[in-house]
């Protein structure tokens, strides 16, 4: 620890930190443009100048100065106000004086730092310089003009997304960032680049000229859009969702958001149900509520709790999920499944779905293999913070599964089961690796528990992290990668089939083709409703009006997670609340009141009337929803697999067919984004599959 | 006045074999092997005791330098970067070093890299010295040949390698961390400071980064002993310096001599004397194009050395010469260099990116007189904001020329504003050629 006294505070900050990082612990701020806390120190825009005593008289910059024990600095000092002032009237005289017509207006640091440094005129009589802008692609606009060199961009893509798209040509004045070539930013994460950035020069381009920082009413909620639960800040102004931005959490996504997270929000307002529907003579009609609920209530009416089933998709709420379970077993019904790809996932204990390392625990592992996933689109952020942990660390990671590149160098092993077979027998020399690591991490994806042997993968997952030493009293290095963000809540309520003796709900499959009389989807559309029985009667709970709303014989309209107050549960089992950002539209209504409301109309009645009564209930049923935002971390004290008829050692158990990813394009993962004209744009421009022309 | 039994240089003007068999006749290469035999810490302190200031533009005591890389080697490579990139106007120094004496570097190189424990050196060469690194080459060539380098370079049982690199033009990889980072094969840009070279350098190893000049005198000095160079030149200001005499004197030259010798007797005795005589000198820069220049009043008693041109307020810089006459146009003179800095600005941090271009376009103005009295004290302030407030030393560089300008010939650029105001002939002369 080095003592540094700042503007008289005195302050211990570790050794080998910058003298910006003391000032900071001392509790004063520093104008700064260039420097960011996870990026490479730049230096280069000179803002951050203090003075430091019994060195050259001349400014340092602070954020590229090591610390020394017993220095004296000085941020507010005659020759620090001059130093920065001038590098304002520098950064100034070349930047446009266009803030009215600026996207970051109000939230622009070269304004506000303009407010303390800037000088009442210019003394610059030459022609400002203008630069070309350029194209990054559907997500980020930019007005180059307005770039001020601070090459956060350039660090931020290079680094933390890894991928060497942008950089600085020419030099001088004439130094221009960009993408070389003149072609779309190649990363999930393009959207921090805007957040980055401290002028006007990276803009949000579907936000363009949409509303000013002061006009929105900002609310803090948990992205829905894949599972890491990345927490964010919803942007509104009057009735609509204008932006979405992420919101610092060190243990989740630190203060970044994917690509989609940020910029689906388009799709909250299209495609909407606001208004009961009830078919009646093949076609779908507007109803009232009460019609609705009518019209269930008379299927209902006289049927076997074995003839009805529900299925949940993957962007509900914890509350609404608990209410459907209720209702259906208020009905009679186990026929539960909230896997609705037919992911072979065991919910007999928790660690056998959950991503038991945390996402912030992949900063201590030392060996990772990633087996039928491809994280970088199916959790952008949390692919960043392996690259972070390989950057660090530079540990080795392995892939079995679909080769992609990952921004990270991994080692592709193979892409079907066979190597995992391999591994098991300890004939491949990563098993080696794995077993010689101290915290080795295996990651199962949706993409390794979507087909026939799905089971038997899981178990062969479990199997090697346990042979590897990844299960111990210290380290749980099996992890599962979910995409939905409801399913980990699901399977901690147990939104399963019901087990036990003489009980046999059914699945997914088990209600396909005339297997239930009535079948509840709640947001399920990711499945083909084609292989729902034609004589089914289907109710369809959700926001928008996609796959599982067609099918439907009743539309029962819901919030978007963007409305309602919900519980989500992400891949590492953290608990975490969204909130009520505005209204749902029209006659919509938060999923969980219209499940108590149709209760009462079947005679039911679900025993809350409040969220709070609700949530109590959520407690009731698993105690982890009780401590909301906390990662509980437990080593694994039982190493027994899950329970498989087959494991994957038997011969057979497993086929050799390649592993599949999970998520084909990132853009276009649920219903919301399939509604958001701009994730329509980025999947045209990067999809590689989105080529029309015939090449 | 330098002896001619006190040159290093004895082959600067090219007269005799360039090659290895002339280095050898005129002494390089010889002992060379005893001088590694004394040991890493006998040179560095040899080389302190000499009084060496590095010759590359800061005045750096070279020995000290060597001094500070780490003695043990951690099991990093060490290694020493010679900065060939000579492209400060007005100096051309390393230039003749290079191509008439190519040894005496390879030699200093050998020297150098032993003394401070260095695996390999590399020599960073302006990428305009097409024929310079043909000679260069093909002196580390016989050099490897003859056994003087490489594997037991010299029968001393140190292994040493010596590579040539080309640069590709542009005047910030003179300065010694963006040379490291062109080296390195990325975009030259100065590095943050610290870390220091010698801590984190060339590959994140340790490294030292000399000038051509500094490396080039060093096995003489050793040969020679310190208490002969220091016993040269002026207390402080040791030793024998190259320089380069050029702009309107009758003979422009390269010459070597003491440091600390009057500018006046440079001038005449090297460079033929001023065209038209002294009296007809306006002004001198007296260290390549980034030190202020003097007027011809502070000229004719400068001593040439590193305190006495401190002390006036200029530097030694490279000990390019720059004279100036009464025929000049200083302010458009001025121009054309503030027109270099903006073009040589590397763009990376803002007071240098932004500053230069500024200066330069004010400059220009100021040369037709089309601006007012009061932005001269912009200009100036202009200077000071960027003097100091930079990564590197360009930004120093670039404002330096301007500040000198307006400290010593402020008059001059008054009265062509008044002269552009009121429509008519400026007194002083239009044309800088």
């Amino acid at each position: 620890m080095a003592k540094v006294t700042v503007n008289g505070i005195e302050v211990e900050v570790p050794n080998g930190s910058a003298v910006i990082q003391a000032c900071e612990a001392a509790g004063i701020e520093i104008p700064r443009f260039c420097y960011h806390e996870r990026l490479s120190v730049a230096g280069n825009c000179r803002m951050c100048l203090v003075e430091i005593e019994k060195a050259p008289p001349k400014p340092f910059a602070s954020c590229a100065y090591p610390v020394a024990d017993g220095m004296v600095v000085h941020t507010d000092s005659p020759m620090v106000r001059k130093a920065r002032r001038g590098v304002m009237e520098f950064l100034l005289i070349n930047h446009p004086l266009d803030c009215p017509i600026c996207d970051q207006g109000g939230e622009c640091d070269l304004q506000d730092q303009a407010v303390g440094y800037g000088g009442d005129h210019t003394r610059y009589e030459e022609n400002k310089r203008a630069v070309k802008d350029k194209d990054l692609g559907p997500l980020v606009k930019t007005v180059m003009t307005r770039c001020i060199h601070c090459t956060r961009c350039i660090r931020f893509a290079t680094e933390v997304a890894g991928v060497p798209d942008l950089g600085a040509t020419g030099r001088g004045e004439t130094m221009e960032v960009g993408t070389y070539v003149e072609r779309a930013l190649g990363s999930e994460l393009s959207g921090n680049l805007i957040d980055l950035c401290p002028v006007g020069a990276l803009t949000s381009k579907p936000y363009a000229f949409t509303a000013r920082p002061w006009e929105l009413k900002n609310t803090d909620s948990v992205d829905v859009l894949d599972a890491v639960g990345a927490n964010i800040r919803i942007d509104t102004r009057g009735a609509e969702v204008l932006r979405i931005l992420p919101r610092l959490n060190e243990d989740v996504n630190e203060e970044w958001l994917g690509d989609k997270s940020r910029f689906a929000v388009d799709g909250l307002r299209r495609r909407r149900l606001d208004k009961p529907w009830v078919r009646r003579d093949g076609k779908l009609h507007p109803a009232s509520w009460d019609e609705a609920f009518a019209a269930i209530a008379a299927k209902l009416k006289g049927k076997e709790g074995d003839r009805i089933g529900a299925i949940a998709g993957d962007l509900c709420d914890a509350e609404s999920l608990l209410a459907l379970k209720d209702l259906m077993g208020a009905l009679g019904s186990v026929n539960l499944d909230c896997r609705q790809y037919g992911e072979k996932l065991d919910g007999s204990r928790r660690d056998f779905y959950l991503f038991n390392s945390g996402i912030a625990g992949i900063e201590d592992a030392d060996a990772i293999l990633i087996i039928g996933s491809n994280p970088r689109h199916e959790a952008p952020v949390l692919n960043a913070r392996i690259r972070k942990r390989y950057v660090a660390a530079n540990i080795p990671i392995a892939v079995i599964g679909a080769a992609a590149d990952l921004t990270y160098r991994a080692e592709h092993l193979g892409d079907s089961p066979a190597v995992l077979k391999a591994l098991l027998n300890g004939a491949h020399p990563f098993a080696e690796v794995l077993k010689t690591a101290q915290k080795p991490m295996i990651i199962v994806g949706q993409g390794a528990l979507r087909r026939v042997d799905g089971e038997a993968v899981l178990d062969g997952a479990w199997t090697l992290a346990a042979q590897s030493g990844a299960l111990g009293a210290e380290w749980h290095g099996f992890n599962v990668l979910h995409t939905a963000a409801a399913r980990v809540g699901a399977l901690d309520l147990g939104f399963l089939p019901g087990t036990g003796p003489g009980v046999g709900g059914k699945g997914v499959a088990g209600m396909m083709g005339g297997g239930v009389d009535v079948l509840w989807l709640l947001g399920a559309d990711e499945f083909d409703t084609s292989r729902i029985g034609t004589n089914t009667f289907v109710v369809y709970q959700g926001h928008h009006g996609d796959a599982g709303a067609a099918r439907a014989d009743v539309i029962l309209p819901g919030a978007a997670y963007t409305e309602k107050n919900g519980t989500y549960v992400n891949t590492e089992g953290r608990v975490q609340r969204g909130a009520l950002a505005i209204f749902p539209p029209g006659d919509a209504r938060e999923d969980w009141t219209i499940l108590r409301a149709f209760s009462a109309v079947v005679g039911k009645t679900l025993p809350y009337d409040t969220l709070e009564a609700l949530r109590s209930r959520l407690e009731k049923v698993n105690p982890v929803f009780a401590r909301v935002g906390f990662l509980p971390r437990f080593p694994c004290a039982d190493l027994t697999g899950p329970g498989v008829a087959v494991p994957a050692r038997s011969p057979g158990a497993m086929s050799d067919a390649a592993f599949v990813d999970a998520v084909a394009n990132y853009y276009e993962t649920d219903p919301i984004s399939r509604a958001s004209p701009t994730m329509a744009e980025c999947t045209v421009t990067y999809a590689p599959t989105a080529k029309l022309a015939a090449e | 006045m330098l002896d001619d039994k006190d040159r290093i240089f004895t082959n600067l003007y090219g007269l005799h074999d360039w090659g290895l068999k002339g280095a050898l006749a005129r002494g390089d290469w010889d002992g060379t092997a005893a001088i590694l035999a004394r040991g890493r810490d006998v040179i560095v302190e040899e080389m302190k005791a000499s009084g060496l200031r590095g010759r590359g533009g800061a005045g750096f005591p070279t020995g000290l330098k060597w001094s500070f890389m780490p003695k043990t080697s951690g099991g990093r490579p060490h290694y020493l970067v010679v900065n060939a990139d000579e492209s400060e106007p007005g100096t051309c120094k390393d230039r003749d070093i290079i191509r008439h004496d190519p040894h005496k570097l390879v030699e200093g190189c050998l020297i150098a890299s032993f003394a401070m424990g260095a695996n390999a050196a590399y020599i960073y060469i302006r990428g305009e010295f097409y024929n310079e690194a043909l000679h260069l080459q093909a002196a580390i060539d016989q050099a490897y040949e003859a056994g003087l380098i490489g594997k037991n370079a010299c029968g001393s049982g140190y292994d040493f390698d010596c590579y040539l690199h080309r640069g590709a033009g542009a005047y910030i990889c003179g300065e010694e961390t963006a040379l490291l980072e062109s080296l390195e094969g990325k975009k030259g840009m100065p590095r943050l400071k610290p870390p220091f070279p010698a801590a984190v350098g060339l590959y994140g190893c340790p490294t030292t980064v000399n000038n051509v000049e500094s490396i080039a005198v060093a096995p003489t000095i050793l040969r020679r002993g310190a208490a002969w160079f220091s016993g040269l030149g002026r207390p402080g200001n040791a030793g024998t310096k190259l320089f380069c005499i050029s702009g309107h004197v009758n003979k422009p030259c390269n010459v070597e001599e003491e440091l600390g010798i009057p500018m006046r007797e440079l001038i005449d005795r090297y460079a033929g004397g001023v065209r038209g005589g002294w009296d007809n000198l306006l002004a001198v820069i007296p260290g390549g194009s980034s030190v202020p220049m003097l007027p011809k009043a502070m000229c004719d008693d400068m001593l040439m050395d590193f305190d006495s041109l401190r002390a006036a307020r200029s530097g030694l810089g490279t000990a390019a010469v720059i004279v100036m006459d009464k025929s000049t146009d200083l302010i458009k003179a001025i121009a054309r260099l503030a027109q270099f800095y903006k073009h040589e600005s590397c763009g990376q941090c803002t007071p240098c990116r932004e500053g230069t271009g500024w200066m330069m376009r004010v400059m220009n103005r100021m040369v037709q007189g089309r601006a007012e009295i009061a932005e001269i004290d912009v200009l100036e302030q202009v200077t000071r904001q960027i003097e100091g407030h930079t990564i590197c030393a360009l930004g120093d560089a670039a404002a330096w020329p301007i500040q000198g300008l307006i400290r010593h010939f402020r008059p001059v650029m008054e009265e062509r504003i008044a002269a552009y105001k009121a429509g008519r002939a400026p007194i002083t002369q239009l044309a800088a050629e």
